[in-house]
């Protein structure tokens, strides 16, 4: 049995080429200590791959039309057998995607990878990241609650910043002038289809890219890379140290891969997809659009961004940071490729990394965004006895809007200056006049208070415990 | 009888082989193009079919005019121009309208003229509030703080037979010069 087995594998591997196929992969050499710093692309390969089959499993239960999409998602979280935890996957193995993807360009900028010869795989790899970009964000939108719906409207916005053809890019992402039933339909083709297609195009030629030039080896402080030399030194070295990439290399890569499996799918089966908020309506303006994590810093960065400068930022941001990673293997060619010898690499990583985790804390916070939701201060204890005029101030305080912005003993929002004590800093008339008169960010209520509503306000605001000592 | 062409010697005319072989190169890339510029034509008009189409305009009834106070703000909706059967809860639009002192009508559009989310009125200090990026706006539309560059945008709004109208539109673009 086992003999026959084995003609008939020679006869299949005979006439088709099999060992053929693969034995150049796997014997051919790499340089020795590349070790577990060198797995991150291939676990951000494991997260594409654990995309395509759970992106499959949910093709076959989600329907990809406007009516229905959010219902149908429904079905999946809380009916389909398995449905809430392949969601969760999907959902997971995208935020492992983008993370990977990240640490594996850090590594290879750190090390100086993309230098000769080498740099296509960097180019390739800015390709990948704008499609991976484009992947997460599309796929955020296809959950079609009323985050996703408004998150296609923001796509459409940022389009309509381009010049000259910005309507015309953001209507045919929309698919029309509005939102419709034509939107969801062109999200998910550009999700399921277009993307996938150049993405696994782009992952094919960047692996090749691997084989043909090789893997760069660790680099080490001194060893000055000459592109002249480079490639008869790279053989020569492979010849007298390589490794074959198979086991030698691989192992580590698939170790690493299924430990992030394991975690991706721990995270999913305990911790979940994002939960479905309201359905999609456009009408229904109590919402609170916010994209998913790896968009936080940017979407700080749409909020703190000088008014003046915000529609160039939109839309020179994302132009401007493509051309300078295409740039980055024009700009340095040769030379060391140690760390420890580029210390502004080793800064600008550094400063890159502080800036969006910066961001990224802030984009949490959102300080800019009015609390809709803080407690009125009904029980309010830092006027113990308040009378009927400061009761009626309190009221005034919590229906005005003054609450959204404004926070008094840790109630309200952080967006204009915190009010607990205010009278300490302000006069009674220097606080009319600051709620007359508007400020910076903060719009004039001279108009919108009567003079009751205006002298009950202050007088709650000026009645605030002296000492600031709560009871 | 068959030749053994194998064994033929193919260099008789090295000149016109050259000739055959850049000719058919010629056939071979015309031929791939044509292919392609085939097959591009149904993907690319059914990408660009919802925008080519015709833009269609029309006037929705959001109220009688008793509906709406002097002086007050208020929400409506209406169904959008060109829906379909499966636009399910996004067929309709939002706008505030507001009703002047001097009986015109002010409509602006519910989406924030800095990236389009959905701003909220809030009655009492009578200002528009952005839930995104914390945009705020004036009763009346325009500017008050925050990072959108211009004001919100309005909608055509008209009083026929006691029926307050709006007319329908896109959703609003913020360019980058406006």
């Amino acid at each position: 049995m086992k003999k026959a087995l084995i003609k008939i594998w020679h006869w299949v591997d005979d006439r088709g080429g099999f060992s053929e196929l693969v034995k150049p992969l796997t014997t051919h050499l790499v340089p020795p200590g590349s070790t577990w710093n060198y797995v991150w692309g291939s676990a951000t390969l494991s997260c594409l791959i654990i995309q395509v089959i759970t992106g499959i499993a949910l093709a076959f239960l989600y329907q990809p039309s406007a009516d229905v999409a959010y219902e149908s998602l429904q079905y999946i979280e809380n009916q389909a057998f398995l449905g809430s935890f392949i969601r969760g996957l999907h959902n997971w193995g995208a935020s492992g995607m983008v993370l990977l993807m990240g640490f594996h360009m850090i590594r290879v900028y750190l090390f100086a990878a993309y230098k000769y010869p080498r740099e296509m795989s960097w180019i390739t790899g800015v390709v990948l990241m704008a499609l991976t970009i484009v992947m997460a964000f599309t796929g955020q939108l296809l959950r079609w609650d009323d985050n996703g719906v408004w998150s296609s409207v923001v796509a459409a916005e940022q389009m309509g910043r381009i010049p000259l053809i910005g309507d015309s890019i953001a209507h045919f992402l929309m698919g029309g002038e509005t939102i419709n039933g034509e939107t969801l339909s062109r999200f998910f083709a550009l999700h399921v289809f277009v993307v996938p297609a150049m993405l696994f195009s782009f992952v094919g030629y960047h692996l090749f890219l691997v084989f043909r030039n090789g893997i760069s080896e660790p680099p080490k402080a001194g060893r000055i890379l000459d592109p002249k030399t480079y490639r008869k030194w790279y053989e020569d070295m492979l010849q007298k140290k390589g490794v074959p990439f198979f086991p030698n290399a691989i192992w580590r890569d698939a170790v690493f891969s299924a430990l992030v499996l394991v975690v991706l799918i721990l995270i999913a089966w305990f911790v979940g997809a994002p939960e479905l908020v309201g359905a999609p309506d456009l009408t229904n303006v109590n919402v609170d659009p916010k994209p998913d994590w790896y968009f936080t810093w940017i979407f700080a960065i749409f909020a703190l961004v000088p008014r003046a400068l915000g529609s160039y930022v939109i839309m020179l941001g994302p132009l401007l940071t493509i051309t300078v990673l295409l740039s980055v293997p024009f700009l340095s060619k040769g030379g060391e490729r140690s760390p420890l010898k580029r210390p502004w690499a080793i800064g600008a990583v550094a400063f890159l990394i502080i800036t969006i985790c910066g961001l990224w804390y802030i984009g949490n916070v959102e300080p800019w965004h009015p609390r809709f939701d803080a407690k009125p201060l009904s029980e309010y204890t830092t006027v113990p006895k308040a009378d009927s005029t400061i009761q009626k101030g309190i009221q005034v305080f919590n229906t005005a809007g003054c609450l959204y912005c404004h926070a008094i003993d840790g109630h309200g929002g952080i967006r204009g200056p915190e009010l607990t004590n205010v009278q300490n800093r302000l006069s009674r008339e220097q606080i009319i006049i600051r709620i007359v008169n508007g400020a910076e960010n903060m719009p004039s209520y001279g108009g919108s208070l009567t003079k009751e509503e205006m002298s009950d306000v202050v007088s709650f605001l000026m009645a605030q415990d002296k000492s600031g000592s709560k009871p | 009888m068959s030749c053994n062409c194998e064994n033929q010697n193919p260099q008789s005319d090295t000149e016109e082989v050259l000739n055959r072989r850049g000719f058919m190169t010629k056939v071979t890339m015309g031929v791939g193009a044509f292919f392609a510029a085939a097959l591009s034509i149904p993907l690319v008009a059914a990408m660009l079919d919802p925008i080519m189409r015709k833009k269609t305009q029309v006037w929705r009834s959001v109220g009688q005019l008793t509906d709406f106070k002097v002086g007050e703000t208020k929400m409506v909706t209406f169904e959008n121009a060109s829906v379909y059967k499966w636009s399910g809860g996004i067929a309709r639009s939002a706008a505030y309208v507001r009703r002047e002192a001097d009986g015109s009508f002010l409509a602006l559009s519910v989406n924030c003229a800095h990236l389009g989310c959905p701003v909220r009125w809030v009655e009492k200090s009578e200002i528009f509030l952005c839930p995104c990026h914390g945009g705020v706006y004036h009763k009346d539309g325009s500017w008050a703080a925050g990072p959108p560059p211009r004001g919100m945008f309005d909608y055509k709004i008209r009083v026929q037979n006691n029926n307050v109208q709006i007319q329908t539109q896109n959703i609003p673009i913020t360019n980058l010069t406006s």
